[in-house]
């Protein structure tokens, strides 16, 4: 194969080098290499996207520096990686050229620090290595606290101080559970891995368990799993929304690790090993959700309806990954594709409607229902003033996300939870008798999305269907524009349903094939395209 | 020797942990640093314990004689990575303690 596979995080990296060497007065010199290397970025993530799919092989790796493999360091592009590294670029195309309006002036060296979040991000997908994923993960973080606190004030730098704390916490976890798998295993190379699980002693299962369950602990407080992911609407509603945006793929990367991981070292061959941490996966899902739903309905702002959501769409991931079956992770995936865009759409729409609203309606939805809404008679008799035109297609925007994200139809996420629901009622076989733990989940999903419906809902009338009072929100065509790329993507997805569908089903069988990966990654033959 | 890395891994994490739920902001950084410590030393213990084995290979003798590599290096990016990251957070702190005006985790007193 040729260097593709390494353009990910090769491109980021130069491009945020080079950035920090041009001097801030350049700003416009520098986001237009910024927005130049995301566009690349973004042809390469389809370039890896075409070798995944239509390559010889659906997985490929790329040995750097041409060490052999479980010296080297491998990267591993397989469709699910592919996909991902794909929506992380469609998301940076459209945070980047959102920031273009005013966000990337507002403290220094944004351009670099996004280029590097981006770095980070790729490797993470890309990498076959434990500790090599440690360190893309630090390189992100590292990045994501600069960008955390792009824009400055008090709020950003209370709300960065718990997130620079708890992530420095977890990324200790993250260490000793990989130090832990190697110490029992003897390598970090996640195809070695799975390898050597089969022939581990009984008694080092144990270790191997505990190892796996701390690790495990890391990537959950990233993905935002109740009870560790309590700091996540804070972060992310203080956040500048490009940032936001972006931080809306940082919470899948952690459920892109624990599928990945779960799926290669813990399938029917790992012994007494096998299906570990299902369980957890499934119940705190749920949990996930139930907490995710709860703050739904409590928030008062917008920002903080959208935190919550990426914490029920983490939820649902997770309580999907815990089934560990092909079906299911395939309708997952395509809801995890669709909810990405719905919420970082989302982060991008709050600000231009906050833009538009008085200081005395960002008061709190739920006490103005609690309290009664007094509606002000001296205005009534403007209704029927024609709405302005910005006005409007933020409505519009609003609404098509709010589809997209509570899982309404006709958008595409409700066929992502269609196709999650229809592939867990499969599991009870040929018997036809459902689990009850399935029934639960399925109403527990069904009630996340009209919870979600109804916050969105109450906050969308709250702010559209007031009267206005000559606070029409100046909004640039650069910050609808990507708005409007969120959304067309959201709808090719459901246009298209059927190959996209059948593609996330190709990639859920190539995890769920054993030895599928190790096979590729050895360079043993039989990794053909079935 | 296994016991005296042990006890002090142990020792180590603990005080860490209590110092990171300790409400002030210096605090919780040597805490962390302190957890960072543990972390390095389980790090180093996981390639097994040896005393007078070296770690690089100098292409004689038989292979036993020297210690596992491996989490030489690792532990080698950790500390570089923690240390980055301590040095990255006491920014975050300072630039709490100015604009709150308080060095509590949560900006303010109770």
């Amino acid at each position: 194969m040729d260097h593709l596979a390494v353009l990910p995080v090769v491109l980021p990296l130069f491009a945020g080098a080079a950035l920090t060497l041009i001097d801030d007065r350049h700003h416009k010199t520098k986001l237009g290499i910024s927005i130049a290397a995301t566009l690349l970025l973004v042809v390469v993530s389809l370039l890896l996207l075409a070798e995944a799919t239509q390559g010889p092989t659906r997985i490929s790796t790329y040995q750097l520096g041409n060490w052999p493999v479980p010296y080297g360091i491998v990267l591993v592009v397989d469709p699910l990686s592919a996909m991902m590294v794909a929506l992380t670029s469609a998301l940076a195309l459209g945070a980047i050229i959102f920031s273009a309006a005013r966000w990337h002036l507002a403290g220094q060296h944004f351009n670099s620090l996004f280029q590097l979040l981006l770095m980070g991000l790729n490797g993470a997908f890309l990498t076959g290595d434990l500790f090599n994923l440690f360190v893309f993960f630090e390189v992100l973080l590292a990045a994501s606290y600069g960008l955390a606190l792009h824009g400055q004030g008090t709020s950003r730098v209370k709300a960065s101080l718990h997130y620079v704390a708890i992530n420095l916490a977890s990324s200790s976890l993250f260490l000793i559970g990989a130090t832990a798998i190697y110490g029992v295993a003897g390598t970090l190379n996640m195809a070695d891995l799975a390898m050597r699980i089969p022939l581990l002693s009984a008694s080092d299962h144990t270790l191997l368990q505990t190892g796996a369950a701390i690790l495990g602990v890391a990537f959950l407080v990233k993905a935002g799993m109740w009870p560790l992911g309590m700091w996540l609407p804070t972060t992310y509603a203080a956040a500048a929304p490009p940032v936001a945006a972006m931080f809306a793929i940082l919470s899948k990367l952690g459920v892109y690790v624990v599928l990945r991981l779960t799926s290669l070292l813990f399938g029917e061959g790992a012994g007494p090993s096998a299906q570990f941490g299902d369980a957890v996966l499934q119940y705190g899902g749920l949990a996930t959700i139930a907490f995710g739903t709860i703050g739904v309905l409590a928030s008062q702002g917008i920002a903080r309806i959208a935190c919550f959501s990426v914490i029920v769409s983490s939820g649902t991931m997770l309580a999907m990954v815990g089934y560990d079956d092909a079906g299911v992770t395939a309708g997952a995936l395509y809801y995890l594709v669709s909810s990405t865009l719905g919420l970082a759409c989302l982060f991008l729409l709050v600000e231009l409607m906050e833009r538009g609203r008085s200081m005395g309606d960002d008061v709190l939805a739920v006490t103005l229902e609690a309290y009664g809404d007094d509606e002000e008679p001296e205005h009534m008799q403007e209704a029927g003033a024609a709405t302005p035109g910005t006005f409007a297609a933020l409505g519009i925007a609003f609404v098509c996300c709010a589809i997209l994200i509570a899982g309404m139809p006709p958008l595409s996420g409700f066929l992502g939870k269609f196709a999650m629901i229809g592939a867990m009622l499969d599991l009870g076989g040929a018997s036809g008798t459902v689990p009850v733990e399935v029934w639960v989940t399925i109403g527990i999903l069904i009630a996340s999305g009209l919870a979600a419906t109804i916050a969105l809902m109450r906050s969308g009338i709250n702010t559209f269907w007031v009267s206005l009072e000559g606070v029409i929100p100046a909004v640039r065509a650069v910050e609808i524009a990507p708005i409007l790329m969120f959304l067309t993507l959201g709808l090719l997805l459901t246009v298209y349903a059927q190959p996209v569908m059948s593609f996330m089903e190709t990639a859920a069988q190539s995890l769920y094939t054993q030895g599928e990966y190790a096979n590729a990654v050895f360079g043993v033959a039989g990794g053909e395209r079935p | 020797m296994e016991a005296v890395i042990a006890i002090s891994i142990g020792i180590l994490a603990a005080s860490g942990v209590w110092l990171i739920l300790r409400p002030r902001t210096f605090q919780v950084v040597i805490g962390l640093s302190l957890l960072s410590y543990a972390v390095n030393l389980f790090i180093f213990s996981m390639g097994r314990l040896r005393s007078n084995a070296a770690a690089v290979v100098d292409g004689s003798g038989d292979i036993s004689a020297y210690a596992d590599p491996v989490p030489q290096s690792l532990v080698l990016t950790a500390i570089v990575i923690g240390f980055a990251m301590t040095a990255l957070f006491l920014v975050v702190l300072l630039a709490a303690r100015g604009l709150t005006g308080t060095d509590h985790v949560d900006g303010r007193e109770r």
